[in-house]
């Protein structure tokens, strides 16, 4: 069966890609990743935000209590070097680019216009194949209105672009008043791919300590609806590849999301469940359903039942969704 | 050297800005291959850079990296460099006070075989009446009959020059050296010096000698024997065929220092003499103070008068020949200065040597001196007390007299035994050449660091000289630090404290009310104000007498709102920067702008290892500073009739107020030594007299919201959230803002019910809200205690905390002591400490003295415990309204078990005897009444209050009675009431250096208890590596991270199986450690507990109440574990040992990342760091199926059947 498939310029062996997860955070997780059928990975995210957290809280701690007390004028040794850069980042990228054969792709999740392309361009170096921008975070200012807010995604994407060769793509929530159009800024703005959807930590409340805690579930089937509609939305009218994320843990799921247009499928909550031999199951049911429905090749049944090429275009649209609400209605009241 | 420490070249000469403990080690961390190392004040330091520059890597002058290896104690650190230098390592060690004391049975050892070796010792004082950390010669003279060769360093330069020269003197010699330099004076003083760089080490060391060293080492391919007993025929005569070697040091140190004065142009002498060469009066001294009395000497001279200083350098072995040559033949009269006291002794050893030495040479007929000149000596500077030039002056004076005081004191006014010189307090040297500052801030503000930055830029970039000495107080929590700064044109020789300052800047506006800063400002001085107050309004603001000295001096006043600059900067309460600019901009050192761009430049290389963001931050400070600092005319007439209030509160008695108060108020040095008992004794209960007001924000009660479950006075480090019940007509007269509510117990059901905070006393750690489990139902955020800020609520609650404290106590036998909710309404009799706030040791002493106070006898091992529970000048340790509370004492480091063993011994002993002579006596006093004393039972508060009925009722019986038996039963009668013997201390003591001795007072089944506050490092030394540091940690003397796994104390007492043992946290468990204290004092053996205690060492939100937090992360995570061994229960047929901690519910890593001592290693070695987390979960999981396992055995019947282990013992993993 020929799985083959194009991200980002990429070629791939299969559309399975295990998506930013703690699983890549060791090389051996890469390895296995690889030896199960991956055939690309995105590395675990590097996040801006947390390093400048770090060297700020280092810094609180080996300063706080000095120089109060004659004993104890200071209470920990302060090497030379601190490794407080994305260094360790860096370095486990030519790690994982020496282990594996397939496509490394790094992932930026930033914080500043400084960060995105100074991290940016040290990933490139350090060898990465591609790299992916994970945009998100939540506005909450009053004042920053949506235009705003757009455009801040598309000037850290124009800065990114600036200073690497590399492919990028953007990794986004679906949250935008018009997603179609905001794909469209990302594809003129040089994106090379779009990574749909991210998902989030979400609050939530304990009841009996009276906290909000926020947490990340993991998804399930039901999360993948909202990706599989955008990407059967854009596939065909827009340049960038799609890859498709959130709740893709079956061959079936797969075969939709190539079918609605993605050029890849990324793993994560499946993985995370299961392992990641998961991806050869995943695989070889790939493979099954495709033989046993006569299916060639992923060429010939991606973007198949986009909205562009399947049978009732409107389907993906608001109608269909007046119309289920009241089929459901109707079938509840007889 | 340092991250900071640069080296710059000028004119062919190097020079550093460097401290004395760094300028020492960086030369003995290049002569050697091994240190020996073990904590101690003031010379920790020097391990911890060879610890820190071993684990980076840096090499020794053979490229090889030296092995540093800590000891259990400094006896153990001398042994192992024994060991060491005897097979052919090139070996050193550092140490001071106590620590020497500890080496010395090896130091014999190593001077009889003829070692080569150097001890640095940071000369510090040695404990008696008590304890100092600071500087004096009483350690090394303790130490001079050890046959080591004794030589001293007048200051930093001299430190590291005399360290290389002891260094290359031993190897010549074989002889070896102790070198000594003035503990805190010359370790701790940052100075401006030309280094000694490897080269010139090169040059002087002879490596034939090192190649000596080794071929005498013990190797089994040319096996000897040595360390043998040896019998009266013959001990005598092998002792003396050392004499030669003896005999030839003074020569060969002699010649390494004109080898050393060769190379680096640096001229010392063996004896160094300065001063007029037809001098008649002449001072001998040794080490720091002898810098003084040069810079004093040519003062005199320049002034007309004839003296000298001869500064003595090698002073054992004591070359007479080179004493006398030394000397002008002109001398009259000399002055001997021993900076030591030897109670009982016709004068102190200098003073001693001295006159014997001349002797001996006018005796011999060859001495170039032609009569015995007049010889006087006298004693200074004990602890660090400053010889300033007008002591050196009134020595002087004294030998003009025609009868000069001999065995005099100087510094002091002794107006007990009437001993001490007069000085004249106007006198002094200090040219107007020399720039001099002084700074007053708090630790938490960074100033002490901005000065160190200062010195470095102004040493490294200017012709200038620089020197920087920093004054600490005793307190951990608000710390005070004073800077003491010079930069002149000339090498500065001031060795002393600044007192005519040019420029005083304070740091804390609060500090107007406290010292009187402008003392030491010379007239038309500089003053500088952190304030929130404007130019125009801040003059309205000072109190009377401080604007009295602005006029009077005519001072030029300048404003500044450091506070608000930091904040508007990011520096949060960080206003080192800010102030450091101010100085460079009034002081005039260098250029403004030359200066500040010299401030960016250290900032950059200061903290650009710690991000770009730390960098900009301050880089904005320094930008905003100038445009905020203004200028006040300082107007001609007092306006202010604000006085400065007392130091201590008004309550306090008169004697203490004037003693103990005095030394608050700054005033120490004036105290007479009539001020204080011969003994070291002092009064209990005084830290109530100091009111810190150190909290911003203190806690406030909601009564609505509150379930009082007490879980917030449980855990406040410094007893300031109270909790008392009583009956409602007790209200009368309360103030109208104090608050009370129903008291929920059942049992209390109708009585009232108050939680109140202590305002001025509290930290504002926030611990109790951390806590508190109660929550608002319609403002979750807000609980049922609250931070709130304190500056508006002050005078309210001061009147409401007095009439708290007024409210009756609950009776003690009618409590249910084992629920922390009715527990929690006990007096502490702790209270007030000094600790850091948010301490995590002195929650467990608070609830020690709540329980058990009334009748403690500790004995507390040295560390943070014995600091903040008995550094003057106020202490914790409190007593109720009968008189009653802990007696306390510290003894040493090492011995605390042995010595609260003691303690019971004794209390037994007493109470035997006593019961002896009750039945001598039982005819006088009746049968029963005796019996009813001899068979009390006192297992309760009840019983023991019965007890002290009879005990008073027996007292009284016995008083007309003047039989020998009856006024010796009336001496010893209070030990007929239980006492409860406790000793405490910390990891260091008890795992390290006391652990001999615990373990010897755990096996003597005696009744007493042993606290050990574990924070898992030395803490007082600044956090060393202890055995109980777990794996992964970084500590210092652990630089990259301690790679095994921590000691198991507890397992280790059980195995006696006749030891009471418990693991405890109260942060995470309260009621469990109540248990626990409870069955440790009723358990009529030997008992200890191990308790976890939080620390500021291990980088955590000490002050944001981030303890309770991460006791509950140690727990949760099994890196603690919970459990209580009782020998009991074995007796009772039941398994000795409790696991009282569930199986974990996060990761060891979770718990490890949420603190720096473990995080920092992610960032200075990641690989390192990640192999020890995964080990540390390990060590977790084994442990605790392993106590799983313990705990699950089913109990030993004793009739020789199998032990049957339970379901859950066999499928426990047995490590």
């Amino acid at each position: 069966m020929d799985l083959k498939t194009t991200y980002l310029g990429l070629k791939l062996r299969t559309p399975l890609v295990p998506a930013a997860s703690p699983l890549s955070e060791e090389i051996d997780g890469i390895k296995q990743m690889e030896d199960a059928g991956a055939s690309a990975v995105v590395l675990y995210s590097l996040f801006e935000e947390q390093l400048r957290q770090d060297r700020a809280e280092l810094d609180h701690h080996l300063e706080h209590g000095t120089e109060s007390f004659a004993e104890a004028l200071t209470y920990f040794p302060e090497p030379k070097e601190f490794r407080l850069g994305p260094e360790e980042y860096l370095k486990h990228i030519a790690k994982a680019k020496q282990a594996v054969r397939i496509p490394v792709i790094a992932s930026l999740n930033g914080s500043s216009t400084g960060g995105w392309t100074e991290y940016a361009k040290a990933i490139q170096q350090a060898g990465a194949d591609a790299l992916e921008l994970n945009i998100y975070y939540i506005p909450t200012d009053m004042d920053l209105n949506s235009a705003q807010i757009e455009q801040t995604y598309l000037d850290i994407l124009k800065a990114v672009k600036s200073v690497v060769t590399i492919p990028v793509a953007v990794k986004l929530s679906p949250f935008f008043t018009n997603f179609a159009n905001m794909a469209k800024r990302l594809d003129e703005a040089g994106a090379n791919g779009l990574v749909l959807f991210n998902r989030f930590y979400q609050p939530d409340i304990d009841l009996e300590a009276l906290e909000v805690k926020p947490n990340i579930l993991l998804s399930t089937p039901m999360a993948m609806r909202v990706p599989l509609r955008w990407i059967a939305l854009l596939c065909g009218k827009v340049r960038p590849s799609l890859a498709a994320t959130s709740g893709v843990h079956r061959a079936t799921d797969v075969l939709k999301m190539l079918m609605a247009g993605a050029d890849i499928t990324m793993l994560c909550s499946a993985l995370l469940r299961h392992g990641v031999r998961q991806i050869g199951v995943i695989e070889r049911d790939l493979s099954a359903w495709m033989e046993e429905h006569e299916y060639e090749s992923v060429a010939q049944l991606k973007g198949s039942l986009s909205q562009k090429n399947c049978p009732d275009p409107s389907a993906f649209e608001r109608a269909q969704y007046m119309r289920a609400i009241s089929q459901y209605a109707a079938a509840n009241s007889n | 050297m340092s991250k900071t420490t640069q080296r710059f070249t000028k004119m062919n000469k190097t020079y550093t800005t460097i401290d004395g403990n760094e300028a020492v080690a960086y030369v003995a961390y290049r002569c050697n291959e091994v240190m020996g190392i073990y904590p101690i004040t003031p010379s920790s330091n020097m391990g911890e850079w060879c610890d820190q520059w071993a684990s980076e890597g840096v090499k020794n002058l053979w490229g090889t990296i030296p092995s540093v290896v800590e000891m259990q104690s400094e006896a153990g650190a001398a042994g192992a460099v024994h060991g060491a230098l005897q097979t052919g390592a090139l070996t050193c060690t550092f140490t001071a006070s106590q620590g020497l004391l500890l080496k010395v049975p090896n130091m014999l050892k190593i001077a009889g075989e003829l070692t080569p070796t150097v001890f640095h010792i940071t000369a510090r004082t040695l404990a008696t009446h008590a304890l100092s950390i600071f500087g004096d010669h009483s350690d090394v003279m303790l130490a001079r009959t050890t046959g080591f060769a004794l030589l001293s360093s007048a200051s930093v330069q001299e430190a590291m020059d005399f360290a290389l020269i002891a260094q290359e003197a031993t190897l010549e010699s074989r002889i070896p050296f102790l070198h000594f330099f003035d503990g805190f004076r010359t370790s701790h003083e940052v100075s401006k010096i030309e280094l000694v760089d490897e080269d010139v080490i090169r040059q002087m060391i002879n490596e034939d000698c090192v190649i000596a060293h080794r071929q005498r080492a013990m190797n089994p391919d040319r096996p000897v024997l040595r360390g043998t007993a040896q019998n009266p025929d013959v001990f005598f005569q092998a002792r003396e065929a050392c004499n030669p070697f003896y005999a030839k040091c003074a020569g060969i140190t002699a010649q390494v220092m004109d080898k050393f004065a060769a190379i680096t142009g640096r001229q010392y002498k063996l004896f160094q003499y300065e001063g007029d060469p037809s001098a008649e009066r002449v001072l001998v001294i040794m080490g720091s103070g002898g810098e003084t009395a040069a810079e004093t000497v040519d003062y005199l001279n320049e002034r007309g008068a004839k003296v000298g200083v001869l500064k003595v350098r090698l002073y054992r072995p004591f070359s007479v020949k080179s004493f006398v040559e030394a000397l002008p033949a002109s001398v009259k009269a000399i002055a001997v200065l021993d900076r030591t006291k030897e109670s009982g002794a016709l004068g102190e050893p200098l003073y001693l040597d001295v006159v014997t030495a001349l002797n001996e040479c006018l005796a011999s007929g060859q001495c170039k001196l032609q009569r015995m000149p007049k010889v006087v000596g006298g004693r200074y500077g004990l602890s660090s007390k400053d010889l300033t030039p007008a002591m050196v002056k009134a020595v002087f004076d004294n030998l003009q007299a025609a009868s000069p005081k001999n065995h005099f004191t100087v510094g002091i006014e002794d107006d007990v035994s009437h001993i001490s010189l007069e000085c004249d307090p106007e006198f002094s040297t200090e040219s107007d050449k020399v720039v001099r500052a002084l700074f007053y801030g708090l630790g938490s503000d960074g100033t002490v660091g901005a000065n160190k930055n200062s010195i470095k830029i102004i040493g490294e970039n200017t012709d200038n000289y620089a020197q920087g000495y920093f004054v600490y107080d005793s307190k951990k929590a608000g710390a005070v630090t004073i800077s003491h700064l010079r930069f002149g044109p000339k090498p500065i020789r001031s060795i002393y404290l600044v007192s005519k300052a040019n420029f005083v800047a304070c740091h804390q506006p609060i500090f107007l009310d406290r010292y009187d800063m402008l003392k030491d400002l010379v007239p038309g001085g500089t003053f500088l104000l952190n304030t929130q107050h404007g130019p125009n309004e801040i003059w309205d603001q000072l109190p009377r007498p401080v604007q009295e000295g602005m006029i009077k001096k005519k001072v030029k006043f300048y404003v500044i709102d450091a506070i608000d600059v930091a904040r508007a900067t990011g520096m949060g309460a960080r206003i080192n920067t800010i102030m450091q600019t101010c100085f460079f901009a009034l002081s005039g050192v260098l250029p403004r702008e030359e200066a500040i761009e010299q401030i960016k430049y250290t900032i950059k290389k200061t903290y650009g290892r710690k991000g770009e963001e730390v960098v900009k931050k301050n880089i904005a400070a320094v930008d905003q500073t100038l445009a905020n600092m203004f200028e006040v005319k300082v107007p001609a007439q007092v306006s202010s009739k604000k006085e400065l209030p007392p130091p201590f509160t008004a309550d306090a008695p008169k004697e203490i107020a004037e003693t103990l108060g005095a030394i608050y108020g700054n005033r120490g040095e004036s105290l007479r030594v009539s001020a204080f008992s011969p003994d070291g004794t002092f009064p209990t209960g005084t830290a109530r007299y100091e009111k810190r007001n150190l909290a911003l924000e203190i806690p406030v009660w909601d009564e609505k919201t509150c379930i009082q479950c007490a879980k917030c006075a449980v855990i406040c480090p410094h007893a300031c959230i109270r909790i008392k019940a009583y009956d409602a007509k007790c209200l009368q007269g309360a103030p109208a803002t104090f608050k009370s509510t129903e008291a929920r117990s059942p049992e209390w059901k109708g009585l009232k019910w108050t939680l109140q905070v202590a305002p001025e006393d509290c930290t504002g750690c926030c611990l109790c809200v951390e806590v508190c489990p109660a929550k608002n139902k319609t403002e979750a955020k807000l609980k049922a205690i609250n931070m709130r800020p304190q500056p508006p609520i002050r005078l309210t609650e001061r009147e409401n905390y007095s009439f708290f404290l007024e409210l009756p106590e609950f009776d003690r036998r009618k409590l249910k002591v084992g629920q922390l909710r009715q527990q929690q309404v006990m007096e502490p009799l702790f209270e007030y400490s000094g600790a850091c706030a948010g301490c995590g040791e002195t929650p467990y002493l608070k609830l020690l003295t709540q329980l058990f106070g009334d009748r403690i006898v500790a004995g507390n091992a040295t560390g943070c415990s014995s600091i903040y529970g008995g550094n003057l000048p106020t202490t914790p340790y409190a007593k109720n309204k009968q008189g009653r509370g802990p007696t306390w004492n510290n003894s040493l480091f090492e011995d605390c078990a042995e010595f609260g063993l003691g303690f019971r011994v004794s209390i037994d002993k007493q109470k035997e005897f006593g019961c002896e002579l009750l039945r001598k006596l039982a005819p006088k006093l009746g049968d029963s009444f005796a019996d009813s004393i001899i068979n009390a039972i006192q297992t309760d508060e009840a019983g023991i209050y019965d007890q002290r009925e009879r005990v008073a009722a027996l007292k009284e019986k016995l008083a007309g009675d003047t039989s020998s038996e009856a006024k010796m039963l009336l001496a010893i009668a209070d030990n007929l009431v239980r006492r409860s013997v406790w000793i405490i201390g910390g990891d260091g003591w008890a795992y390290d250096i006391g652990y001999g001795g615990l373990d010897h007072v755990l096996a003597s089944g005696r009744d007493v208890n042993v606290l050990v506050l574990d924070t898992e490092v030395y803490s007082n030394t600044g956090g060393q590596c202890s055995k109980s540091t777990p794996r992964g940690a970084v500590a210092k003397f652990a630089a990259g991270g301690k790679p095994l796994r921590k000691k198991d104390l507890g397992l280790i007492a059980m195995g006696y199986g006749s030891v009471y043992v418990a693991s405890v946290a109260m942060g995470a468990k309260d009621e469990h450690t109540l248990k626990a204290f409870l069955e440790a004092e009723s358990y009529p053996g030997p008992s200890i507990i191990i308790a976890y205690s939080h620390c500021i060492a291990h980088g955590i939100d000490l002050d944001r109440g981030a303890g309770a937090k991460q006791q509950r992360l140690a727990v949760d995570s099994g890196q603690w574990l919970l459990y209580r061994f009782d020998p009991r229960r074995a007796d009772a047929g039941e398994n000795p040992l409790q696991l009282d901690s569930s199986a974990a519910k996060t990761k060891v890593q979770d718990y490890l990342l949420s603190e720096n001592r473990f995080k920092m290693l992610t960032k200075s070695k990641p690989e390192d760091a990640k192999r020890f987390f995964a080990q540390a979960q390990g060590d977790a999981e084994r442990r605790y199926a392993y106590y799983q396992y313990l705990a699950g055995l089913k109990p030993k019947t004793g009739n020789g059947a199998p032990t049957q282990p339970t379901a859950a013992a066999t499928v426990a993993d047995h490590p």
